[in-house]
């Protein structure tokens, strides 16, 4: 495009207005997170009246942050260990294999994503209460109910993405190790998960946001032992009388993982979102 | 928040045969293809998608039929059937809860319009703006993206602090600092909380769009545009004549996602509200999660959700009908 003074002048003002729409909350955020407690209990401020950190040593007795962080890690994790894992198998084969029902298995799992967590939810603790009066384990108010149900939330975005990196890959890096008398799954895993690093850090990077963001179903299949970092605070928030200071600063440590990971794999994710909506 | 991407699955298949490779591995080959280990490989995703996804759906219509309440839930396996009766409810016209459900449904769809268009200008603007190169691009770039990669919970509530009556950010802003209100206006209460939540989730969902703008633009040929501005085509005309037209593949599929999430949205809601929303800012997804677990009337809830499910199956399917051209949408 040729530039034009006019062009550059609207430009200006129009990175200038997003970027304060974007800054303002952050700001707002950031700078509350390092008042001190009278500063949030009247009138808000835009300038703290002194700078101090007291406020991310305080959360941790104000709120069991400590508990919340643990369940949202443990669970987060294990979701994310096990969408990743599922996702690279069933990804290899479907770049690599034939199957009877290939096109309807990609179909039915892509399409699962088009449709809200409202309509799974009611179902799927129904489920969960039968199978926990006929099996006897554990699945809502524990752990497992909630690892089961947030490694399927990224495993179709996971699948999809990685049957392209897959796919990209030459096949004669793996004949070439097949040859050599390792068998499938052998390339797969001294060949083929190697050269897909990038792609399999990325997707697991998303798996990880996802689950450590969720709401919906963490508000129905936790309990109090169980409570993960999104229901912990949002109660929190819910208060009659929140010490906002110390809020923030928990919320600038809980995304803090998430910002960093998504910062770090930023090309790749932009790569794999944007390419199928681009085609 | 999930991020549903929706691609028009890259068939595999497709991909031509490799020749030079083909001959000699031709007999081993043919053994893999169609092997057991393919289906063993698919299984654990299958299985996973078929408890937590599959069944789920089946059985959410069953319950749509059946009375389960507090006491019936316990044992729903053996919850008495009725039939028509919970739609009936729903949908009854002249029952309070229907009324409830027919409000909820088109404030949603007049709510995803107005997000839709904020986010999805905003995302064209930064994208059309960032697509040349200056000094600054990429840290703007990484910055835009801020509040799509933070927890949509954290956003929510730095958004509740400051839409705080009392003594929150914008009130602060517009009656401190500017002067242009008297009364300090309630965000979360009333009226103004639709817009709470329009806001909200504008500031949350105009990155995506703003993401794949990005990605379909630099798909466009530069000297297209050097073409057009030597036969004296202004910028606006370049924008209408050309960027809209080039990214209108990009936009279709960008444009359903994004209205499929908003039009469910229930986080920023939840969040900035609790269970319960105002009534003039509950949205489908929220009512039907009180309708089952404040309410504790599953089937209710149930019979709202089928109701969801056709609504959306229609509304998508008419979309796809409409937008994509034939071919596209068939796989």
């Amino acid at each position: 495009m040729i530039e034009t003074r006019g062009f550059k002048v609207f430009r200006f003002f129009g990175l200038a207005f997003l970027s304060l729409v974007v800054v303002v909350p952050l700001y707002v955020v950031l700078t509350t997170s390092i008042k001190p407690l009278a500063d949030v209990q009247g009138l808000f401020t835009w300038i703290p009246s002194r700078v101090t950190l007291e406020p991310y040593v305080q959360i941790w007795q104000t709120v069991p942050l400590a508990s919340y962080f643990k369940n949202s890690l443990i669970v987060t994790i294990s979701a994310t260990v096990l969408s990743v894992a599922m996702a690279v198998l069933a990804a290899y084969s479907l770049a690599r294999l034939r199957f009877k029902g290939q096109r309807s298995f990609s179909l039915v799992v892509l399409s699962t994503q088009m449709f809200p967590g409202i309509l799974f939810l009611l179902p799927l603790f129904l489920i969960f209460v039968q199978i926990q009066r006929t099996v006897g384990v554990q699945l809502t108010g524990s752990y497992l109910g909630l690892i089961i149900t947030y490694m399927t939330f990224s495993l179709p975005f996971s699948i999809w993405m990685l049957t392209g990196y897959f796919a990209s890959i030459p096949k004669e890096l793996e004949e070439a190790s097949m040859i050599d008398g390792t068998g499938r799954l052998g390339a797969l895993f001294r060949v083929v998960i190697p050269v897909a690093k990038p792609g399999i850090i990325a997707v697991a990077v998303y798996a990880f946001i996802t689950a450590w963001g969720e709401v919906l179903f963490a508000s129905v299949l936790t309990s109090k032992d169980t409570r993960t970092l999104s229901i912990g605070l949002r109660a929190y928030a819910s208060q009659q009388d929140v010490y906002w200071n110390q809020l923030m600063a928990a919320s600038v440590v809980v995304s803090l993982p998430v910002l960093i990971g998504f910062m770090l794999v930023q090309k790749h994710l932009i790569t794999g979102l944007s390419s199928g909506a681009v085609k | 928040m999930t991020v549903n991407v929706l691609p028009p699955a890259t068939a595999v298949e497709d991909l031509p045969p490799d020749p030079h490779q083909q001959a000699p591995l031709e007999p081993a080959k043919r053994k893999k293809h169609r092997s057991p280990l393919a289906y063993l490989l698919v299984a654990p995703a299958a299985l996973a998608e078929l408890l937590v996804h599959i069944v789920p759906m089946v059985l959410g219509v069953w319950i749509a039929f059946i009375t389960l309440n507090q006491l019936s839930i316990a044992n729903w396996v053996n919850a008495p059937f009725v039939g028509l009766r919970n739609f009936v409810t729903a949908l009854d016209p002249s029952s309070p809860i229907a009324a409830q459900l027919y409000g909820a449904l088109g404030r949603t769809v007049l709510f995803t319009v107005i997000v839709v268009a904020i986010a999805w200008s905003m995302g064209m603007l930064g994208a059309v703006l960032l697509t040349s190169s200056f000094k600054g691009r990429g840290i703007l770039r990484t910055l835009f993206l801020v509040p799509y990669a933070l927890p949509s919970y954290v956003g929510t509530i730095a958004w509740a602090f400051m839409f705080n009556q009392r003594d929150g950010a914008i009130n602060r802003f517009l009656v401190d600092d500017l002067g242009i209100l008297q009364d300090r206006p309630f965000w979360l209460l009333g009226g103004n909380s639709f817009w709470a939540i329009v806001i909200v989730t504008a500031w949350q969902f105009w990155p995506f769009a703003f993401l794949m703008l990005l990605a379909a633009l630099q798909n466009i040929p530069g000297d297209v545009y050097e073409a057009a501005s030597l036969d004296g085509a202004s910028l606006w005309k370049q924008f209408t004549q050309i960027t809209l037209p080039m990214v209108k593949p990009a936009n279709a599929v960008l444009l359903l996602i994004m209205s499929l999430w908003i039009f469910n949205q229930f986080n920023v809601p939840y969040v900035l509200f609790g269970p319960a929303s105002p009534e003039q800012a509950t949205l489908i997804s929220p009512l039907i999660y009180q309708q089952s677990f404040n309410n504790w009337n599953f089937g209710l809830g149930g019979a709202m959700s089928v109701m969801l499910l056709v609504v959306l199956l229609i509304a998508s399917a008419f979309y796809i009908r409409m937008v994509l051209p034939k071919g596209q949408h068939d796989d």
